[in-house]
């Protein structure tokens, strides 16, 4: 049986992990490679970079970071932030990267995606969404979730799932960093409503949230970062927890 | 022990070399005739679309050489349709190693179908040490039929399917054993020991 998925996300910048890093084995909390290597020994399903850089030398450091992931990490990795051309993706994709993810550009220039996803397929071309609920009403948000857009999130998660999207990141702006729990409600309106997977993003504060996003919220995956980096909720604890109550997760050999 | 890992216009082939590395093993990435056939092991490692695919394969004549091949031979997620006779992706004639029909999923759930998910009903070595808790990761939209004389593990998702195909010294598996943790390296391990 498909399993539910459990997602570590590493925020980058300039090739290092940053957001804080509070892991007892590590020789070098900042370093993404090493901290990405034991997350897949410890039964993370997949792993999510995301590259916060701002310089223009970014590209070539991330393409580095990369190429030392794959060579390290024995699961598949979605590398994001701040990618738009084919060009970029072509680059990580060469590198060793399983999927891209692009975001603002996406929203920018919705045509980006069917260019994508014709030129390397749909299941490497994850679309994130940051969603914000204004007035009852779900809209996209971009850079980072900062700029507001008149985009209904339910209306643009079926059009870039139209114009080949292999998988959506929701990422809820009104439940991340609070960890009170998952947008339980508007990502089992997406999970029913697409072809395509939903990853959900933002808010995860305990293992119980892990077993609700997966339920009622109907997700696929759920992706995490702070909550694992600092061992609140330890991998193979969480899948313990998940597996007595019932969910269908992948337990390690 | 020399590894030729075929190259053709396959998506993410590094991975394979990738994980060939973690093994400590030495692999070579060639289109090469001479190399491809002295090797002790071959792998056919794939991701993208069956018609490209298989035109880019007859164009440098590599179709010809998978099929004269005596040497264990590994074909991995488009490798193992590729193996087979025929795929509905753009009504593409195959290899025709294995007279087996590839199938788009019907969209009764979603598709691809992206993740992680088991092996059951395993036969023959390349599966020893495992069992049917053992998960391998999985995208893909489309599958290979079951054929009782040489599917050795079969997967659910929407309906069974084979997840690894076994005839003479061909060898092939849907999932990527090179992004499937300590299990796929386990089945690589075992192909490596054949």
């Amino acid at each position: 049986m498909l399993t539910k998925r459990i997602i570590p996300c590493l925020d980058i910048k300039d090739g290092r992990t940053v957001k804080g890093v509070n892991f007892v084995e590590l020789r070098d909390a900042g370093d993404p490679v090493e901290l990405g290597k034991i997350y897949a020994d410890e039964g993370a399903d997949e792993l999510v970079f995301l590259d916060i850089t701002a310089t223009v030398e970014k590209r070539k450091t991330l393409v580095e970071l990369v190429t030392k992931v794959a060579k390290t990490v024995n699961i598949p990795f979605t590398v994001g932030g701040g990618i738009s051309t084919i060009d970029d993706v072509k680059a990580l994709l060469n590198a060793g990267a399983d999927k891209i993810s692009i975001n603002s550009a996406a929203v920018k220039n919705p045509d980006a995606v069917n260019a994508l996803a014709r030129e390397f397929g749909s299941q490497c071309i994850v679309v994130a969404i940051d969603t914000k609920r204004i007035d009852g009403i779900d809209f996209v948000h971009t850079h980072g979730g900062r700029k507001p857009t008149l985009l209904k999130t339910q209306e643009w998660a079926k059009e870039i799932t139209e114009r080949g999207a292999g998988e959506i990141l929701l990422t809820s702006m009104d439940h991340d960093g609070v960890k009170n729990g998952f947008a339980n409600d508007i990502t089992s309106e997406l999970s029913s409503m697409l072809s395509i997977p939903v990853i959900a993003s933002g808010g995860a504060g305990s293992m119980q949230h892990f077993h609700d996003v997966f339920t009622a919220g109907k997700a696929d995956a759920a992706l995490a970062a702070s909550i694992f980096h600092f061992k609140e909720i330890p991998i193979p604890e969480l899948k313990s927890f998940l597996d007595k109550k019932g969910v269908n997760i992948r337990r390690m050999l | 022990m020399e590894v030729a890992v075929i190259k053709y216009n396959a998506g993410n082939v590094k991975s394979v070399l990738y994980a060939m590395e973690r093994l400590g093993v030495n692999a070579t990435l060639t289109d090469d005739w001479e190399t491809i056939k002295k090797a002790d092991k071959v792998i056919f490692p794939g991701q993208g679309e069956a018609s490209t695919a298989m035109k880019y394969l007859r164009e440098r004549k590599l179709d010809q050489l998978i099929k004269e091949l005596d040497q264990p031979f590994f074909g991995i997620c488009l490798g193992l349709q590729l193996l087979c006779d025929y795929s509905e992706e753009y009504d593409t004639e195959c290899l025709g190693i294995f007279p087996i029909n590839v199938k788009k999923f019907p969209p009764l759930n979603k598709v691809p179908h992206i993740g992680w998910n088991n092996l059951e009903n395993l036969k023959t070595p390349l599966l020893e040490g495992l069992d049917e808790s053992s998960y391998v990761y999985y995208v893909h939209s489309y599958y290979a039929e079951i054929n009782p004389k040489y599917t050795i593990a079969t997967t659910h998702y929407i309906n069974d399917f084979s997840a690894m195909l076994h005839k003479d010294n061909y060898y092939a598996m849907q999932g990527h054993p090179e992004k499937s943790s300590v299990v796929g390296e386990k089945i690589l391990n075992n192909f490596l020991k054949l």
